[in-house]
């Protein structure tokens, strides 16, 4: 690219000795132009113009030296890993590029500066019009050398910006670049390169950052500006310092770290599952705890005020009982643990809390956080997923992405080596099947179920059905229960004002308004309460659920595996590798346990606030036990599978036990009237009445007015029909999307396809041109030949080149042989026109204003040893013009 | 911090918190871990120290792993090509099999890994021992010549989008892009 410089420098001659009027101010802008060019300029350029400056101002930069001695270093590295090395890097520079525009920026700033520093003072004594100006200069440029001392990329043009006007234009440019660069700051990270380059170009743009972030905001603004930077600058540092407080309170992190590296990721993605849920259970036991349970217990009346709150006489004597808390009754069962304990006073304490209001709330709000978590995980899952479906990569992500780098266990390695083998195996077998003999294919797809991943769904299926099962029954026993319950408690009410008759008749009869009888709560006589019923039997399935999965921890795998283990000394055939073995850890039987159990959360917590709790505590628990029933007991499993494309699975069933089990529970809260002596709705009809009673009594009428006809069908229909067409309607252009997305990638593919044929052709021809005596070939040819052969790099600077021909080609015609070469060296786009000598003179073709870089080239005619262009060794140009 | 606990310098941590994909904690872990593998006298500098590629490989992260002599190769910046890595080309990589690394950098990486003679495509040489490090050690899961010249054909067939025999990195990167399991499975953590 040194034909640029080139035809710059001619220029500039001839506009110093024309026209030298021209001023410092306009020079000043055009300055702004050259730099904006460099910009585009790539590395050897830079290079080049790097040694030139070295050559002209000896050691006056001592981290300039550095800096191309480092840059040497590299290149000689590069150069030591052979050819091939360098190819590679070439197509690695696609993705750097234009960081290294950026640095290359830098450097050709600098290098113009030079140049432009020399111009100011060769003007100086040419131009008595501008007499003050270059002694301004002159001390703008001593200004600027001591910044350059300390800063190595100064870059000339900004730093003259800083002590003239600024105009808007040139404003509007360096913020654009101090944008530019924070956006490199920021986007580093993501660049394949060594850390030692990451670092030198992240300090070299903090620096240019840091320095002309101020200058930005001059006037009124600055002030603001100034401000608005360090904020910026804080929130960052507090995003970050966020960002690492919130990995650093992940739990168990390092346990499950372990597990994946000696069982794999599937193993590990139960115990993430695990964690997830965990975390999900912490939230809705923060919601119960803190705005039922607690004040509740706090602010409601005290145990024994009422009869709700009160063991029956009856129960009194074994309500302390070991057996009879374990079952959930006695004292535990009149506890703010359950339903029936909360009473339906409407608002409790000095703060008027509303208690069957937040109950109500906190049982819905349950279910709504639930669904959206779940559905929320599931939307980004499906995003991670980049619609991995087509399966047109089948061998090669095999190939690419089957193994497991988190797999650190040799034993777990050779197993995944098998497995890998296997479906290797299996594949090329299928393959050829289909390529030979089409119609076996399908009989024969159905072999595919023998994937592990679907062999586990089939097994996740089946005990999701057996599940499923157990869990409608024990729902339709409970309905029946509750049927009962209902029954009992018309008797029970019939009793009672049956009982409270008696009772007044017995002592003052027939006067009402006189105060009611002191009866000791506990003899109240009370309704079944089916609510409270409800939650134990939620609770007590809970626990022995949970018991019985620690036992068969211990038993199943640890026993086993100690038996295993100590009489494989004393035993007849090899138990570790025969009959018994060690167990596998299940990971399908595991999580379906886990979706399960959380379904019963979900179901029973609007009757047991307590529920939630137990689950985190259960949750607890079985993390350590588990993990450390892994580590001590299991083996890794034959076959072992990633387990990514599982997660949404898992999610999936989560969703659907979701639903599953919000479905009784909205039934029991819509349409069973709750029960008249319990709980915080006793004495209404219907739960829900709790939220028009808020309605009536809290909020202004005007507001219950509006809920009234929010609520009226004649709005409600429209909204759902709205609804329903929007969601047609998004569903539709997200279908029209992926018909987009397919074409696109066809059409793609077959440019791609199309691109290589045409290279190919062109590169045959050119090669069969090459052989015949370039000389007489038509330039016109040469041209489009030097396109097709220059390797990648080349094509890169087109467009620079494309840019730098315009301005360049004039001048061309007129300079010197030497430099005929240098532009030769470097791109080849521009000889075949000059040589011809048809050009039109310089000053004519000048298509755009020629980028001038001061006055200064007068000491450095054309040919100078110190031209860039001249220097040996530069690896540019195709090799047949050679 | 094995016995002599001497500290990553403050400056330094941020700018590879800047660079990297990695949280403060795993810088601070990661040289922690790298201060470890080297011998006591050097701990007091780990920052310029390099650790020797065997004692690299002693790490349980890579031990299992069939690719650990390219993953060291790959991130290494030694002078004289002996694989050593110095904390900065730890940090690299680690960087790199981080959980939040971009998968476009992930696989550019993993481009590298697989590219077995540094030629900067993916030819057959390369896929064959690519294949080999895949199928293990062990002789009764090696693939026979013919699976594997089929394996091959297949692959090309596949990623090789524009026929010309090899597998470069654009291609590598449109393959390994859409695939699922890429992104969760090239990880290592320390």
């Amino acid at each position: 690219m040194p034909k640029q410089e080139k035809p710059n420098d001619i220029e500039e001659n001839v506009g110093s000795d024309v026209d030298s009027e021209e001023g410092s101010a306009a020079e000043n802008e055009e300055n702004v132009k050259v730099t904006d060019k460099g910009g585009k300029r790539s590395t050897p350029r830079t290079r080049r113009g790097h040694a030139r400056v070295r050559a002209r101002c000896g050691g006056e930069e001592d981290e300039d030296d550095e800096d191309g001695t480092r840059r040497a270093g590299h290149r000689r590295h590069r150069n030591r890993r052979g050819r091939g090395r360098a190819a590679r890097n070439e197509g690695s520079d696609s993705e750097g590029d234009p960081t290294r525009k950026n640095q290359a920026n830098e450097k050709s700033k600098e290098d113009y500066e030079e140049e432009y520093e020399k111009g100011g003072k060769s003007g100086k004594g040419k131009d008595k019009k501008q007499d003050k100006k270059p002694d301004k200069k002159g001390k703008k440029e001593n200004a600027n050398k001591k910044k350059k001392d300390k800063k190595k990329s100064g870059s000339g043009s900004d730093s003259d910006s800083e002590e003239e006007p600024i105009t808007e234009e040139e404003l509007a440019k360096l913020k654009e670049e101090v944008e530019e660069k924070k956006k490199l700051i920021a986007t580093l990270r993501n660049k394949p390169w060594k850390m030692k380059k990451k670092l030198s170009v992240l300090k070299e743009a903090q620096l240019f950052v840091e320095k002309f972030e101020g200058a930005l905001g001059k006037g009124k603004g600055k002030k603001f500006y100034a401000y608005k930077v360090m904020m910026t600058k804080k929130w960052m540092k507090f995003q970050r310092d966020f960002e690492n407080f919130k990995t650093a309170c992940i739990p168990w992190e390092m346990k499950i770290k372990e597990i994946e590296s000696h069982f794999g990721s599937s193993v590990a993605s139960y115990f993430i599952f695990l964690r997830w849920m965990y975390g999900i259970n912490m939230i809705l036991f923060g919601l119960t705890f803190g705005l039922v349970m607690v004040p509740e217990a706090l602010m409601g009346k005290p145990y024994g005020s009422l009869p709700r709150k009160t063991v029956p006489r009856a129960e009194e004597a074994s309500a302390m009982n070991f057996a009879t808390l374990w079952d959930f009754s006695g004292f535990a069962q009149y506890s703010v643990l359950f339903y029936g304990y909360y009473n339906n006073q409407r608002t409790i304490g000095w703060l008027k809390f509303r208690m069957p209001l937040s109950y109500f709330l906190v049982g819905v709000g349950t279910i709504g956080y639930s669904f959206m978590i779940v559905i929320r995980t599931m939307a980004r899952n499906a995003n991670d997923d980049g619609g991995g479906d087509d399966t047109s990569f089948n061998f090669s992500w095999k190939m690419f992405t089957s193994w497991d780098y988190l797999i650190g266990n040799p034993e777990t390695a050779d197993n995944k080596f098998a497995s890998i083998t296997t479906s290797f195996k299996v594949n090329m077998v299928m393959s050829l099947l289909g390529m030979f003999c089409p119609t076996l294919f399908d009989v024969i797809s159905s072999l595919e179920n023998y994937h592990p991943r679907i062999a586990l769904r089939w097994q996740l299926g089946r005990i999701f059905a057996l599940f499923l099962g157990n869990l409608y029954t024990f729902i339709i026993a409970l309905m029946d229960e509750i049927n009962l319950k209902l029954e009992e408690e018309k008797i029970v009410k019939y009793n009672m004002t049956i009982w409270e008759a008696s009772l007044y008749n017995g002592t003052i009869p027939e006067n009402s308004t006189a105060p009611p009888i002191q009866v000791d709560p506990a003899d109240v006589p009370r309704g079944p309460c089916w609510e409270t019923m409800v939650g134990q039997e939620f609770v007590r399935l809970t626990v022995s659920d949970t018991m019985t999965t620690y036992i068969t921890i211990l038993i199943g795998d640890f026993l086993r595996a100690v038996f295993v283990r100590f009489f494989n000394y004393c035993w007849c055939w090899d138990l570790e590798y025969g009959f018994p073995s060690y167990s596998e850890f299940d990971i399908s039987g595991n999580v379906l346990g886990l979706i399960f159990n959380q379904g019963m959360i979900w179901m029973g917590s609007f009757y047991a606030p307590c529920l939630p709790a137990i689950n985190v505590f259960r949750l607890h628990t079985s993390m350590y036990l588990q993990c450390w029933a892994v580590m001590c007991c299991n083996v890794p499993q034959e076959r072992v599978f990633k387990a990514s494309r599982s997660n949404n699975f898992y999610m999936a069933m989560l969703l659907f036990i979701l639903f599953l089990s919000t479905l009784p529970a909205v039934y029991t809260i819509v349409s069973i009237p709750p029960s008249f002596d319990c709980g915080p709705f006793s004495g209404k009809t219907r739960m829900f009445e709790v939220i028009s009673e808020t309605l009536e009594h809290d909020f202004p009428s005007w507001f219950g007015k509006v809920f009234g006809y929010a609520s009226n069908p004649g709005l409600v229909l429209p909204f759902i029909l709205l609804m329903v067409l929007s969601i047609y309607y998004l569903n539709a252009t997200s279908k029209s999307y992926k018909e987009a997305n397919l074409e696109l990638k066809k059409k793609l593919q077959s440019q791609a396809e199309e691109n290589k044929r045409r290279n190919k052709q062109k590169a045959q021809k050119s090669n069969e041109q090459d052989e015949n005596s370039f000389e007489t070939e038509p330039p016109q040819q040469t041209g489009g030949k030097q396109d097709e052969s220059t390797p990648n790099q080349d094509k890169k600077k087109g467009q620079g080149g494309n840019e730098v021909k315009r301005t360049g080609q004039p001048q061309e015609a007129s300079s010197s042989q030497a430099l005929q070469h240098a532009g030769l060296d470097l791109n080849g786009h521009y000889l075949p026109q000059s040589r011809g000598g048809n050009l039109p003179p310089p000053s004519i073709a000048v298509t755009r204003p020629p980028a001038p870089r001061g006055y200064g080239m007068l000491g450095y005619p054309p040919g100078n040893t110190c031209f860039p262009g001249m220097q040996p060794g530069m690896p540019r140009g195709p090799p047949s013009y050679r | 911090m094995g016995g002599s606990a001497s500290l990553l310098p403050r400056e330094a941590l941020g700018e590879y918190q800047e660079l990297t994909f990695l949280s403060k904690q795993e810088i601070l872990l990661a040289y922690k871990r790298f201060s470890e593998l080297l011998p006591k006298e050097e701990r007091e500098n780990a920052c310029s120290a390099r650790v020797p590629k065997s004692r690299i490989l002693t790490l349980p992260e890579l031990r299992a792993n069939p690719f650990q002599h390219r993953i060291c190769h790959v991130f290494s910046t030694s002078d004289d090509g002996d694989d050593s890595m110095s904390f900065e080309d730890f940090l690299d990589m680690l960087s790199v099999f981080s959980d939040s690394a971009t998968s476009d950098i992930k696989s550019h990486y993993a481009f590298r890994i697989f590219d077995f003679d540094d030629d900067g495509t993916l030819d057959r040489k390369d896929l064959e021992k690519l294949v080999n490090c895949l199928t293990g050690q062990g002789e009764e899961s090696r693939l026979s010549t013919a699976e594997m010249e089929q394996l091959i054909q297949n692959i090309l067939e596949e990623s090789d989008i524009d026929k010309d025999g090899t597998i470069n990195l654009s291609e590598f990167q449109h393959v390994v892009s859409r695939s699922p399991d890429f992104a969760s499975s090239f990880k290592i953590v320390l």
